[in-house]
């Protein structure tokens, strides 16, 4: 979709006249004003622009659009949003989901929209808990999370989102925080951009259910410190003062401040998200804190085909040399006899 | 199309082995007949060897043949056409391609079928495209490679593991027709008792064919109706699942819209999507899916999106679609989910055919959940109703859900072929710009539908989903807007009977007994009916082929009879349904749950004990 008139909308354009639901200090509207940004800077026409969502608190998000929106159910947005997408490619389509609706009930549609590349958009909140039935754990909670349905602690081991997008073909996969809503924008912009599946993780908070799951490394007095924005070409580089980085240690990422043992910019690995091979995004998808600072940002876009365009192509190839070009020649096809 | 037809049974069929006379195919026939007799089969045999004993090998002139008949009736010529060939070679199909029914089954040899046999034959690259088979049911079977794969421990020779080939086949047989392998099995124990391993290798290879074809759902047309009074026009044959997708081509292109099927392979539905995926020239999307519940709501998504939209799948597909067709309910979209039915329950009888997912396809979803339901009767009427599935589906926004059954999927016949310019055009209620600010639920006042605003037109964005909404779309929890809700979509889906024909007597409009049966039955049931009528019976039959709104008459119909019968191949899913739509009446039943259709006997012999009790 670059169909782009800068400034035709503003973010006010795209809400509708729902009254927004979701509890008073919930991540959940944050991230509707950044998309709404993000929309407005885009610049596509309102009417060609589709939300589809599953079943959970993030899902009721498309009645607050004033775009096209369908609210479906549990887990299966994936498989609407690609019937959408293969339908009218024309569309802008936006796939808003959780880590319970995309990972637990709907991983079987939210691998295969990825591995076939279809061009959507898909913005998962991942606030690891299960919020609208009122606080059990999720695939992403931490393991040994106490909550209503592991009360002695989880013994399930999370799934990591970058970790699953990458091993399902993904080619494009980013991170951001609800609350920074500069990032974010900038995020759902480029994920937008991107032809093919884009998934953004976003680290979202349920102030009800898991409040601060994310602020040991999200908090804004420790941010700059554990988290690291990744940057296309530039060299990875993080921290309050800007003296932490990130280099190459065999095959493993390492921390290291700079200025100590003659460690400058120049030994810091430089982003590349474009890079087909996934070695690098990987590692980066998986940084965790306290080893690690998480990272944030587009950790990888790679153009590829996608799958609502081989589709057309296909019809449009076989049409152009077919020998049956409307119903009636197929119901005349093959060996047919008359009866006088 | 024809209206007086007749059925011919199951049972009734003409098999021939075709092959190179090396290839042992008297052996093979006569091994057959021989089961057969033993299961109770009146059968007629006819050997076929060529002229020359040493004709030259891959020829024409080479070709042996043995044709078995087996039925419940009379025996007939040895001229009769065969239902089934298997050809060892592209000479036997040279040889018998004249010979074949109408839409019958060819196994053939893919290994044997080398260009230099071809040519021997005298084709030129592709016997079955050349002989005009390709509308048949082909089974190609890599006989050669799976007899060498199968016996490569036994250190045989290669000569004679190859002469094991004619078991393979055979065994295919075997598994089409259900047939006991225990004969042919003593047989070979007999015959070669002192040389065990040769015994030991035809039995794998008797095996290794029947478990091949029990793998691929190896599947014969054996349900066929042949009009006796043939129309005027243009004919071709057809299959159940071919003639549902070309339903659904013609409906597409009658409303304008372009078509879309995401669906999942399941037997025996897979022929639907197999099918509409070959149609790329007609512009056909086809998104084979994850699995059964991406079938459904990626056709959910193209409704949405403006696409006509089928999803086909089986019994326990249905099952796994239910919750998305609730959705569609809700959502108030346009969308077909074709169940071709097959025996149950779970995975049950994959391959055979049963009429027992009435009450799922019905009431089988959570919550007041109505749709139309619409049942295919006969393997090229599939057409005509998908045809008005996909009309009904698009006219009255509203999922419909059409059955079929294994036995119309796969069985083919000889069908009119109907002119475009003779079905009507379809009208799906566009939104537009009289229609801002677009109400999601405002209805059309005399059907009840909601008018479809599809994205990408400017001023009409709006929101739907699976919550309960006010007409504006907005998600509402009022008590009273629930209920408003609930009874006017059961309500748009009863005023589908406006639009439905009245349900059609044949026979008496009045008299003893009433025959009553749905979908594909109806073969069976006509024709025992008519046997009954030419006995001096008082007794019809209707054939139900909408069963959710049920036509408006058969309050009328029904009333002029003194008993009424319902047969199915379930056990009475249709008679409570008549039960609690049409109370005042008493249903008895006539019922067979063993994955093959009703004989004619079964339903003659129940009527005239009927009959006789009055």
């Amino acid at each position: 979709m670059e169909e782009t008139l800068v400034n035709k909308y503003t973010p006010k354009d795209f809400k509708s006249d729902q009254e927004v639901r979701w509890c008073p200090g919930c991540g959940d509207h944050a991230i509707l004003s950044s998309v709404q940004r993000a929309l407005a800077e885009l610049g596509i026409s309102k009417e060609k622009i589709a939300f589809i969502s599953g079943i959970g608190c993030s899902s009721r998000f498309p009645y607050y659009m004033d775009t096209y929106g369908f609210h479906s159910i549990h887990g299966r947005a994936s498989a609407i949003a690609t019937g959408v997408k293969t339908a009218n490619p024309e569309l802008s389509v936006w796939q808003i989901t959780g880590d319970g609706d995309a990972l637990a009930i709907g991983g079987n549609h939210f691998i295969h929209a990825i591995r076939r590349n279809i061009d959507i958009n898909i913005i998962l909140f991942n606030n690891e808990i299960y919020g609208l039935t009122k606080g059990q754990y999720s695939p992403t909670s931490t393991k040994g999370l106490v909550t209503k349905t592991s009360p002695f602690g989880t013994v399930e081991e999370p799934f990591s989102v970058g970790e699953l997008v990458i091993g399902a073909k993904g080619k494009f996969f980013a991170r951001t925080v609800d609350t920074n809503i500069s990032l974010s924008t900038q995020i759902y912009t480029e994920a937008a951009k991107h032809n093919g599946t884009s998934v953004v993780e976003v680290l979202q908070n349920c102030v009800i259910f898991n409040d601060g799951i994310h602020d040991t490394v999200a908090a804004k007095e420790v941010r700059d410190d554990r988290t690291i924005i990744l940057k296309q070409g530039q060299p990875m580089i993080f921290g309050k003062d800007n003296d932490k980085g990130l280099v190459l240690e065999g095959l493993k990422l390492k921390v290291v401040k700079l200025g100590e043992n003659g460690i400058t910019e120049k030994n810091l690995i430089i982003h590349d998200a474009e890079e087909p091979n996934p070695g690098i995004q990987y590692m980066l998808a998986n940084m965790r804190y306290p080893e690690y600072p998480v990272a944030l940002g587009v950790i990888r876009a790679v153009p590829g085909l996608t799958y609502d365009k081989s589709v057309r192509d296909q019809v449009r190839e076989i049409k152009k040399t077919a020998k049956i070009k409307c119903m009636d020649d197929l119901l005349m096809s093959g060996s047919t006899w008359k009866v006088e | 199309m024809g209206t007086k037809t007749h059925a011919i049974e199951r049972e009734e069929v003409v098999i021939r082995f075709s092959g190179d006379s090396g290839d042992g195919m008297q052996l093979t026939g006569m091994l057959f007949s021989d089961t057969a007799a033993l299961f109770g089969n009146d059968l007629s045999t006819f050997p076929d060897y060529p002229a020359e004993i040493r004709a030259p090998q891959g020829t024409v002139g080479g070709v042996s043949g043995f044709q078995v008949h087996l039925g419940h009736s009379e025996i007939n010529t040895p001229g009769d056409f065969s239902d089934v060939l298997v050809a060892m070679n592209p000479a036997a199909i040279k040889a018998n391609a004249k010979w074949i029914k109408p839409g019958g089954t060819v196994i053939y040899d893919e290994g044997n079928f080398t260009e230099k046999n071809i040519e021997k034959a005298g084709y030129e690259k592709d016997p079955i495209k050349e002989e005009k088979l390709e509308d048949y049911n082909i089974i190609a079977a890599p006989i050669s490679s799976m007899v060498k794969e199968a016996l490569k421990d036994f250190g045989l020779d290669p000569k004679s593991v190859l002469r094991t080939k004619n078991m393979f086949a055979l065994g295919m047989v075997y598994w089409l027709f259900n047939r006991d392998l225990k004969y042919t099995e003593d047989y070979f124990d007999k015959k070669f008792s002192n040389k065990p391993e040769i015994a030991e290798a035809n039995k794998v290879a008797l095996r290794a064919g029947y478990y091949y074809a029990e793998t691929i759902e190896a599947l014969t047309p054996v349900y066929k109706i042949l009009p006796a009074d043939i129309a005027k026009g243009t004919y071709r044959n057809i299959n159940g699942n071919t003639a549902t997708a070309w339903g659904f081509i013609a409906a597409a292109e009658k409303a304008g819209l372009e078509l879309f099927i995401g669906s999942y392979p399941i037997t025996p539905a897979t022929g639907i999507l197999e099918e509409l995926a070959a149609r790329k020239d007609l512009g056909v999307k086809s998104f084979q899916a994850e699995d059964e519940i991406a079938g459904i709501c990626t056709s959910l998504g193209a409704s949405f999106a403006g696409d006509l939209a089928v999803t086909s799948t089986s019994g326990p597909g249905l099952a796994l679609k239910s919750e998305a067709i609730g959705l569609a309910v809700m959502a108030e979209l346009p969308i077909v989910i074709v169940n071709v039915q097959r025996g149950g329950p779970s995975t049950g009888l994959p391959t055979k055919t049963e009429q027992a997912d009435l009450m799922q396809a019905l009431y089988g979803r959570n919550g007041e959940c109505p749709v139309v339901v619409i049942a295919s009767s006969s393997p090229s009427d599939c057409f005509h109703f998908a045809f008005e599935a996909a009309r009904i589906a698009l006219e009255h926004m509203t999922p419909v859900l059409l059955l079929s059954d294994s036995y119309l999927a796969n069985g083919t016949e000889p069908w009119r072929i109907p002119k475009m310019e003779d079905l009507p055009k379809i009208n799906p209620p566009f939104a537009d710009k009289t229609n801002v600010p677009f109400l999601p639920y405002k209805r059309n006042e005399e059907n009840l539908a909601r008018s479809w605003a599809i994205p990408g037109t400017p001023g009409l964005e709006h929101r739907i989903g699976g919550l309960e909404k006010t007409v504006k779309g907005t998600v509402s929890y009022v008590p009273e807007n629930h209920e408003i809700m609930v009874n006017l979509r059961a309500e748009k889906v009863e005023k589908v009977v406006e639009e439905i024909p009245d349900l059609k007597v044949f026979g008496a409009g009045s008299g003893d007994v009433l025959v009553v049966g749905w979908g594909g039955s109806y073969g069976y049931l006509i024709t025992a009916v008519r046997e009954l009528q030419a006995e001096g019976h008082k007794v019809s039959l209707v054939n139900f082929n909408f069963i959710n709104p049920l036509p408006k008459n058969v309050k009328d119909i029904f009333k002029k009879f003194k008993k009424i019968v319902v047969c199915e191949l379930n056990l009475g899913q249709f008679a409570d349904y008549l039960r609690i739509k049409h109370q005042e009446f008493t249903y008895e039943q006539i019922n067979k749950v063993q994955g093959i259709p009703f004989t004619i006997n079964d339903i003659k012999e129940k009527c005239i004990k009927m009959l006789e009790d009055m």
